[in-house]
């Protein structure tokens, strides 16, 4: 996962919407587990665009 | 790793979490509240309206402290524009304060302390302690020092995210359509009515969410969206749908933005499962927010209230299974269940609707006499107009 800091406003939208528990909001910073299964839901519902997935 | 005991740990001082903290402090019970940021009730992330009623029943007196503005009623705006007010008498139950959330959240931690509980912040639990496969308290990050914290019980008060919940095997995630992707700004220098909070429905908030404008003193307001998620295609889709509304609205488009908040709400009925064995769930971690309004704040609160009381019985008995913790959820589904139901019914309904049949609506409902009006008044008006629309639940109306 990609993480725009620039935007992120550390809301957690994106922990509670991944079904796989895989994010987690440290602080400041986004940390994502092996769990991931690029499903896209925190992409989408991010209020402000702040991440992608890394090709 | 430095190990700390005692009877129960609580994550996260949100309202939950502080009166859960409240209620079992002042049983007796030796507690520790979490909190992961530096600041409780900091950064915003709501839209800081509530109604009255509720505070008494949780020991709250109305402080003008944590009071930003007081309500004299809603206005709803339908997608054409036609406008509906409501004055106080009418508007009953859903409107009455616009908070200072981030002193509200303070005020609510101090109670907890006050009752004895301990907090710590800048305190993140990173997992749950298991031991023979039994929840045995959490794993926390304190200051950048790694600790281990040993409770009879754990509260998940950790809000949206619901992490606690997950740790220790509860399903607390959520669909597409049962979450919004919110986002606010402070707004100064607008122009729009000083003590009525302001509704907007209609396809400038996609999925049946809408946009609400919170005014907190003269020229000054929390503008804001929530769109649902399975209308959320691209990411930014909350900052885009808000910034159009804000660009062709000439009332707010003059107005500069002093806060940007983000956040999301459940707009589901609830978790089905809300303890298990030495866990309980409290507020937003257990999905306990009104599907049509969004409002969480009291559901927190009394969620939390429910808990700190059971809790103080659980340890009289020494007996925190998840059969014992039940009557939690025992207490707030009889409180809350059915209206959670029938408002999740009814959003799941007004999702799909069209921009001329929500203008149909309003007309219909400010062509009415509604003497107050809450969602069950609204729906029974609906009724007459569009039976089908709420034949599926009817019998909850
Ligand atoms: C944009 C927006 C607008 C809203 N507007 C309104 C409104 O006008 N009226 C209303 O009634 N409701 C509103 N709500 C809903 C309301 O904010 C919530 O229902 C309410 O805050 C729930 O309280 P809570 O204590 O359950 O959770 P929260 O208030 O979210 O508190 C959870 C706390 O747990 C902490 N935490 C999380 N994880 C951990 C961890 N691992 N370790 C330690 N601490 C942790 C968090 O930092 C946070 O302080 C809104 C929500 C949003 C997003
Ligand atoms: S949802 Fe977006 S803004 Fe919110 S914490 Fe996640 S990446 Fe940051
Ligand atoms: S892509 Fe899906 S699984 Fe991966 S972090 Fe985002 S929501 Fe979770």
């Amino acid at each position: 996962m990609k993480v725009v800091y620039e935007k992120c406003l550390h809301c957690g939208c994106c922990v509670g919407s991944c079904k796989q528990n895989a994010i987690y909001l440290n602080d400041y910073i986004l940390e994502f587990n092996d769990a991931c299964n690029r499903c896209r839901r925190c992409i989408k519902i991010c209020p402000v665009g702040a991440l992608s997935l890394e090709e | 790793m430095q190990t700390y005991e005692c009877d129960i740990v609580i994550v996260g001082a949100g309202p939950a979490g502080s009166v859960a903290a409240k209620y079992a402090a002042e049983g007796g019970l030796d507690v520790v509240l979490l909190e992961k940021r530096a600041e409780i009730g900091a950064p915003l992330r709501c839209a800081e309206g509530i109604s009255k009623k509720w505070l008494s029943e949780i020991g709250m007196e109305p402080d003008p402290k944590w009071i930003s503005a007081e309500m004299d009623g809603a206005i709803i705006v339908s997608p054409s524009g036609h406008t509906f007010k409501l004055d106080e008498s009418q508007a009953g139950n859903e409107v009455g304060y616009v908070l200072e959330r981030h002193l509200f959240d303070k005020a609510l931690a101090e109670q907890a302390s006050k009752a004895g509980a301990k907090i710590w912040l800048r305190t993140a639990a990173t997992g749950v302690i298991k031991e023979d496969g039994l929840v045995t308290g959490v794993y926390a990050n304190r200051m950048g020092e790694k600790i281990a914290i040993r409770a009879d019980c754990v509260v998940g008060a950790d809000g949206f995210e619901s992490q606690v919940g997950r740790w220790a095997g509860i399903d607390t995630t959520l669909d597409l359509t049962d979450m919004c992707s919110c986002l606010q700004y402070r707004m100064v220098n607008i122009d729009v009515e000083p003590n009525y909070c302001e509704f907007v429905l209609g396809s400038a908030a996609p999925g049946g969410g809408y946009v609400w404008i919170f005014p907190k003193g003269k020229g000054i307001a929390n503008v804001g969206i929530g769109v649902q998620g399975s209308k959320c295609k691209s990411g930014a889709d909350a900052k885009y749908y808000l910034d159009k509304f804000i660009n062709e609205d000439p009332r707010l488009n003059k107005g500069a933005v002093l806060e940007i908040v983000g956040g999301a709400v459940s707009t589901c009925p609830g978790l089905e499962e809300t303890v298990t064995d030495n866990v309980v769930l409290v507020g937003d971690a257990a999905r306990l927010i009104d599907p049509i309004t969004g409002g969480g704040i009291c559901h927190a609160a009394r969620s939390g209230m429910y808990a700190g009381k059971v809790l103080t019985e659980c340890a009289k008995k020494g007996d925190f299974s998840k059969e014992a913790l039940s009557t939690y959820e025992k207490m707030w589904r009889d409180k809350m269940e059915d209206k959670l139901w029938r408002n999740w019914m009814a959003k799941e309904k007004f999702a799909a609707l069209s921009d001329e049949v929500l203008d149909d609506l309003v007309l219909a409902i400010k062509e009415s006499d509604i003497s107050e009006v809450n969602v069950y008044n609204l729906l029974k008006v609906i009724k007459e107009k569009y039976p089908d629309l709420v034949a599926e639940f009817e019998d909850m109306i």
